[in-house]
């Protein structure tokens, strides 16, 4: 059992990335920081609850997770059917992975870096339906387990899977609209084969740059 | 499903995941090993994962920080 007494030296680390996908899921400050207040506020209550030695992290975002599906979520639930259109697998990959080998001595992360800005890539995750954000969110940023996934929004594991392989896809969606809307790439430069061999800028990219 | 690649990128995310096996996991390195088209995928996936989750960071306002320290310690002397 856990001594409350030391419960915030535990629990305030992890108060950023608690604050962040709060933001993730309200998708407003304002909302966000009551989620986490009363999310700290929760745990600290249940503190006696929590058996030391196990995984505190994932203990918060448990609570986090709980609290926003019970108080801040649409009441309109959203059925997990939810129909957005489907893409392929490698979506992204096929249409910006060849880009990478036209500029020498960059990392690949740094090409991503420079594609998509901080904004962009909460827009593209906030724009996801409820129950696809909060699988994408906790596996792909927050790095929980699929298992941990499972307990925390108590659905089988094979949903937690099934979501997560459709909201990234839909993620990866997005991602490519704020890319061609940026004019990085012509709206036509989805043919995978011919990906890798463009060494120069698309014309019509070049044509709306007046410098 | 018999083709190595295809397989391979199957279980690209489980693998990017930590989620498999130790025998799958090494099948699929060996894989990757030879394959520079599923190496391919499989970096540009790992950097984007690595991406998003590095452009999704924020800190807390420390207002907020304050308030729920306030709080806490308003609820431990209640408790006493």
């Amino acid at each position: 059992m856990a001594d409350q007494a030391t419960f915030a030296d535990q629990a305030v680390p992890f108060m950023d990335s608690i604050y962040a996908a709060a933001l993730r899921l309200t998708r407003n400050p304002s909302d966000a920081e009551d989620l986490v207040q009363e999310t700290y506020l929760k745990a600290y209550r249940g503190f006696g609850g929590f058996e030391q030695g196990t995984n505190l992290r994932a203990w918060l975002y448990r609570i986090l997770t709980n609290t926003f599906i019970n108080t801040y979520r649409s009441k309109k639930r959203r059925p997990d059917e939810t129909q957005f259109d489907e893409v392929e697998d490698l979506y992204l990959y096929r249409r910006l992975g060849g880009l990478e080998a036209a500029t020498v001595g960059r990392s690949a992360e740094d090409e991503l870096l420079d594609w998509f800005s901080e904004a962009e890539v909460k827009n593209a995750l906030e724009a996801l339906p409820e129950q696809f954000r909060m699988a994408v969110l906790l596996a792909d940023v927050e790095g929980f387990s699929y298992k941990e996934i499972a307990e925390m929004v108590d659905v089988p594991i094979g949903t937690v899977m099934s979501r997560l392989h459709r909201g990234r896809k839909a993620m990866q969606r997005e991602l490519y609209e704020f890319a061609k809307a940026r004019r990085l790439l012509p709206d036509d430069a989805v043919d995978p084969s011919g990906a890798s061999e463009r060494t120069t800028a698309p014309a019509h990219a070049k044509a709306h740059r007046d410098d | 499903m018999t083709d190595p690649c295809e397989a391979a990128l199957h279980e690209l995310y489980h693998f990017l995941a930590g989620e498999l096996t130790d025998e799958r996991r090494s099948l699929i390195t060996v894989h990757l090993d030879g394959c520079t088209t599923c190496l391919g995928a499989f970096d540009f996936e790992a950097e984007l994962r690595r991406v998003v989750a590095e452009r999704c960071r924020e800190s807390v306002p420390e207002e907020l920080r304050e308030r729920i320290a306030a709080l806490i310690r308003h609820e431990h002397s209640l408790d006493r």
